[in-house]
């Protein structure tokens, strides 16, 4: 039963790959079928689970041993829990949701094929990440959904910025897979296994220097998948992939990793307070920068994409909490998971609806031209920034109730982080659909088919009751409590207090930005004299530049550098050595003078140069 | 006799081959390609047969040949020198399907020259990885030379002379520096025995005092990392590479270097234990920097095959690491590497090949937009890429990862640095993915790059779909490779480090 749910899709992959152009009349439908069956599974799976006990719902699978060398043993195990079928329903759920959206979306793309079995790939391979049961065979869905999301920001690869940025995601990925790597090998030598169960287990006995480095080695793997400070540079670029693939991969589910990865070792933060506060300090310092960069944006894309790592910089810093935060973590992920998807491929419908133009100076007053999207995002919109009853006030809320309940300073970075997100996306909607028509010329915004559309107001559903379903019918802390265990907050700052404040702060960014940009014209060519930290925003906070001169400029010259030692320096000394023999050579030709006796003397010399030497050795 | 049978069959081949009129061009071929089906069916059988809870050398035949030196035809095999030949045996037919008409390129070597040389490499190949008697393994070391110079000197690119030369030298010289080692393995035994042998058992139970040891294994190491090859013994490989037709290539970085890493294995640290260990942290610091340094100047070519090549220095880095820390992860995974590393380095020389032979340059900035044109081409170059770069699923990843983590258990620092190495082989592949597959095609690449065709196909896909195969199911490997790594282990008496806090049984959750 749980390895159909990976099975699926990935037969649906392979059938699409390797059946090439055969397949390309039926192949997106194909592949939606995949897709949708399951989420079929996924849901009888949850069924059955809520017909159990909360200790019975877990359910194992022993596929076969995959790998046993010496005492490193690792099972190709599947485990469903209440945590990996949270994941399963988001991850199918949604995916199904956006492989229908991009029927529509994707309908005139010669490719397309190709795209719903890169699609059907990174279900499967996001599916395997959460039902693996040892963090090695995580590994293998960790950078399998690595490879779908370099496959597909680079799908459009006859653009070289497109190629460039899927090899980036790919690689700053890898920075860090260095950390995962790092992560198994650490449980391995300390623990002796790398199964969740057995590292749950053991933790207890574990030193605290290990705990401490196999929390942050941990934490550098999620800021690689999860776009946390410092390797966040990659979503940014990732927005070059198709809008569907920004709403599933680098919003909903993929970029989420990072959460559930910290979230399943919860048993080595519960043991090590400094990883706990590293892993609260990055989600800080990136739910701040997110924000900060999403204000500045005039890509509706790089907007949203700015808005995501600031949300899973909230994720990350309740997961950061301890079992204060853990549920909370998952539950933001989660309602983050709808209305974020709903949010892009509002998005992407508007792109759809004006020539592909990301450019939110030429937009304006969409609202009248595009009915449904207008709503669906605008629903997405108050989900986002917090507005009771929808769906991320109650998530976020928790958050920041945590926070405070931890450290004044690390709740007050949450309450900021709310009055800027309520910012940039006031902006974003203010910018979009309301003020006068900015529309280049021969652009005529028009409505997307049913097929974009149905999807959208699904999501738009969620993002309107996902947060109370998840609440009050799903119970998600105590849904999720067997799993990662729950805590509150030592010491609880009153809701009555917080909630009123945190919507103040909420009505104040949106207010302001309400005002820039809702009730004055907005500029066609952004303006150039702005501010620096204007400045630094539209460029990413300068992470680019960073990278750019710490890394890429002193790498290229170092290996410019070696490439010339390794032809002038190691080769041109072995050539010289060979020269200076050919010389030596050409006097020595001197000494085989064709007599017996110099021969057997040189012979005898030799033998007498090997027999001292063997006796020098032996003393 | 089932190992002698093994290698008569190539060389029946190429016996056959010879008496055959030149102009013959098919049949020669079809003859190469047939003998080379049989001798792989042949060298699988015998990997199967094998007893997984042997660890010694299995088949093992014996027949005198210089009785007066101790030298005897001895062959046998334990697990990791079969899966060795297997892939050797597999990779050749591979080899054969896709350089069918690179004979025909060549202006100065024929047909029936090509084919013979491939088969009598195939026989030198097997006998290499099945000799159990020291001397044997030292001829087959030797005449391999022979037909890899022919193969290079006579069918090679622009600068194929000097390639050739400098490939042969190196080698030799190599050579030569174990020949004087194993002068002074002989006098050791006969010291110790009485009588001079060069057979492997016997060898591994001499109690030669450390010295010694330590002056007999720079022989052997020598010769083994100028093949393997590590930094700074290795510039004879990428000019060798760029020159060879991409099948010899291929059979030249997949297979013949792997004998300087199997050397280590087989006869390194059996015979000198004492010294295998003195010199560890010495060689330990050379992979790392070999790691590094093959990664780095991969990045820096600007000739796809030499980055290929280049890549395989930082790739052999990795397989030294696994051998010279002595754990079963690090030498099971250094053995599993040697043989992921000949399907998936084989697989990207020869679909370079095919580019390279279409467009007429080997330049990567000659390129670019070929996913255009030929997105088979790009998907299967993406592949073969992919699993240098060790991607997870794939086998290269099992072998690599376990290389890393088993030097953690025993070398954190050299670990840590390994593990740094994979963020570089990520780099390289793709961003030579994306200078020769993405953006738009230009002129010349449309007009001569056309897509992959089915012979050429047929070539790769075995590698890669092995790759993939192995990468899920690699415990049917790992389970033929283990108990040789035991008996290794016992040599160098090294048994695993035990975690830091004792889980005796594994918790694998079912």
């Amino acid at each position: 039963m749980t390895a159909a749910l990976i099975g699926l899709p990935l037969f649906g992959a392979t059938v699409l790959l390797l059946g090439g152009r055969r397949t390309n009349a039926w192949g997106h439908l194909f592949a939606v079928a995949m897709s949708a069956s399951a989420f079929f599974v996924g849901v009888a799976t949850f069924v059955s689970m809520l017909g159990r006990s909360s200790e019975d719902r877990a359910v194992h699978q022993h596929l076969f041993d995959w790998i046993a060398v010496g005492s490193f043993h690792v099972p190709f195990d599947l485990q469903v829990d209440q945590l990996s079928i949270a994941f399963v329903l988001l991850i199918t759920g949604v995916g199904t949701l956006i492989h229908i959206y991009s029927i529509g979306y994707m309908s005139h793309d010669e490719n397309r094929r190709k795209f719903f079995a890169y699609l059907n790939l990174f279900v499967a391979a996001m599916l395997l990440l959460v039902l693996a049961n040892n963090y090695f065979l995580l590994y293998v869905g960790w950078e399998g959904v690595g490879l779908a999301s370099y496959l597909l920001i680079s799908f459009w690869q006859h653009k070289p910025s497109a190629a460039v940025a899927g090899k980036k995601a790919f690689v700053v990925n890898r920075v860090g897979d260095v950390g995962l790597s790092l992560a198994v090998m650490l449980m391995f030598v300390t623990f002796g296994t790398v199964t969740f169960d057995g590292v749950a287990k053991e933790a207890s006995k574990g030193d605290s220097t290990s705990l401490k480095l196999i929390g942050f080695a941990l934490l550098l793997a999620a800021c690689g998948k999860s776009a946390q400070f410092p390797l966040q540079s990659w979503l940014l670029d990732a927005m070059e992939g198709p809008t569907p693939v920004s709403a599933l991969i680098h919003a909903a589910t993929m970029v989420t990793a990072g959460v559930y990865l910290i979230v399943r070792a919860h048993a080595i933060f519960d043991l090590s307070e400094t990883a706990r506060t590293a892993v609260v300090v990055i989600g800080a310092i990136t739910l701040l920068l997110g924000a900060f960069i999403g204000t500045a944006k005039d890509d509706i894309k790089k907007g949203l994409a700015g808005s995501t790592m600031s949300q899973i910089g909230y994720m990350i810093l309740a997961a950061g909490l301890g079992p204060v935060g853990y549920v909370f973590a998952i539950f933001h992920l989660l309602t983050h998971g709808m209305f974020k998807a709903g949010l892009f491929l509002g998005a992407g419908s508007v792109m759809h609806g004006v020539n592909d133009d990301v450019n939110m100076r030429h937009y304006g007053a969409l609202r009248t031209a595009m009915k449904i999207t207008y709503v669906t995002f605008g629903l997405g919109f108050l989900a986002i920034i917090g507005i009771p009853p929808f769906a991320g006030f109650w998530s976020k809320d928790e958050i920041i109730h945590a926070a405070f309940g931890q450290n004044i300073f690390i709740g007050l970075a949450t309450l900021i982080g709310a009055g800027v997100t309520a910012f940039y996306m006031t902006r974003m909607m203010a910018m979009t659909f309301f003020g006068e028509a900015r529309w280049e010329k021969g652009v005529h915004p028009h409505e997307s088919p049913l097929v974009m559309t149905a999807p959208m107001m699904i999501l738009a559903v969620g993002s309107v009751f996902g947060g109370m379903a998840l609440k009050f019918l799903g119970n998600i802390d105590s849904w999720l409590e067997p799993v990662v265990g729950h805590a509150n907050p030592a010491n609880d700052v009153s809701n009555t207090i917080l909630i009123p404040v945190t919507l103040a702060v909420v009505l104040a960014g949106a207010g302001y930005a309400w005002v820039t940009y809702g009730q004055r014209p907005v500029p066609v060519v952004a303006p150039a004299e702005v501010s620096l930290l204007t400045r630094a925003a539209r460029n990413d906070a300068y992470g680019d530049a960073i990278n750019e001169a710490v890394f890429m400029r002193p790498g290229l010259h170092l290996t410019r550098a070696l490439v010339w030692f390794d032809s002038k320096g190691i080769d041109g000394f072995i050539a010289g050595l060979a020269g200076f023999i050919a010389a030596l050579s050409a006097r020595g030709r001197k000494i085989q003078n064709g007599y017996t006796r110099s021969y057997a003397l040189t012979m005898l010399g030799g033998a007498a140069l090997i027999a001292f030497v063997l006796f020098l050795v032996r003393l | 006799m089932q190992l002698t049978t093994l290698m008569a069959i190539p060389l029946i081949g190429a016996v056959a081959i010879l008496v055959l009129p030149k102009a013959k061009e098919t049949l020669i071929k079809q003859v190469a390609l047939v003998v080379s089906i049989i001798t792989a069916a042949d060298a699988v059988r015998l990997l199967v047969g094998l007893d997984t809870n042997n660890g010694g050398i299995q088949l093992a035949e014996k027949h005198s040949w210089i009785p007066s030196f101790g030298i005897s035809w001895s062959l046998g095999m334990d697990g990791i020198a079969g899966l060795l030949i297997a892939m050797a045996t597999i990779l050749v037919p591979l080899i054969i399907i896709a350089g069918w008409f690179d004979a025909e390129k060549s202006e100065r070597g024929s047909v029936k020259e090509f084919f013979t040389l491939i088969l009598l490499l195939e026989v030198c190949m097997i006998g290499v990885f099945a000799a159990t008697d020291l001397f044997l393994f030292y001829v087959f070391f030797e005449v391999m030379l022979v037909p890899v110079y022919f193969l290079i000197g006579r069918f090679g690119g622009a600068q194929r002379s000097y390639a050739a030369m400098k490939f042969l030298l190196y080698s030799l010289v190599g050579g030569l520096f174990m020949l004087a080692s194993l002068i002074g393995v002989f006098i050791a035994s006969i010291h110790e025995l009485g009588h001079g042998t060069f057979d492997f058992t016997a060898l591994t139970g001499l109690h030669m005092d450390a010295g010694t040891q330590k002056v007999l294994f720079l022989g052997f190491f020598f010769a083994f990392a100028v093949k393997a090859p590590m930094v700074p013994f290795h510039t004879w490989l990428p000019d060798a590479a760029a020159e060879a037709t991409p099948g010899t290539s291929a059979l030249l970085v997949g297979v013949l270097d792997k004998v300087g890493t199997f050397g280590m294995i087989r006869y390194l640290l059996p015979i000198f234990p004492d010294a295998s260990h003195y010199y560890a942290p010495f060689i330990i610091v050379l992979a790392c920097i070999s790691i590094f340094y093959g990664a780095l100047l991969a990045i820096g070519q600007t000739d796809m095959m030499r980055l290929v090549a280049f890549s395989s220095v930082s790739h052999f880095g990795f397989i030294v690491l696994g051998i010279f820390v002595f754990t079963s992860q690090g030498l099971s995974g250094s053995s599993f590497y040697m043989v992921n590393h000949g399907f998936s380095t084989g697989a990207l020389f020869l679909v370079v090949g095919y580019l390279a032979s279409r467009r007429g340059s080997k330049k990567i900035s000659d390129f670019g937009g070929v996913n255009k044109v030929a997105p088979v081409m790009a998907g299967v170059f993406l592949i073969s890429g992919l699993s240098s770069l060790a991607l997870p699923g794939m086998s290269s990843f099992v072998s690599e990862f376990l290389v890393l983590i088993g030097t953690f258990s025993q070398n954190r620092w050299a670990a840590n640095i390994a593990t740094v190495g994979i963020v570089l082989a990520a780099f390289y592949i793709l961003w030579l993915y994306q200078r020769t597959m993405t953006g738009e095609p230009s002129e010349e690449v449309k007009s001569t790059v056309t897509e992959i065709n089915k012979r050429e196909l047929v070539a790769v896909v075995p590698a890669l779909a092995l790759i993939v195969a192995l990468g899920v199911f690699p415990q049917a490997a790992l389970k033929i490779i283990n108990p040789a790594v035991k008996q290794v282990q016992k040599y160098v008496s090294v048994v695993d480090p035990a975690p830091a806090v004792g889980a005796a049984t594994q918790g694998n959750g079912s």
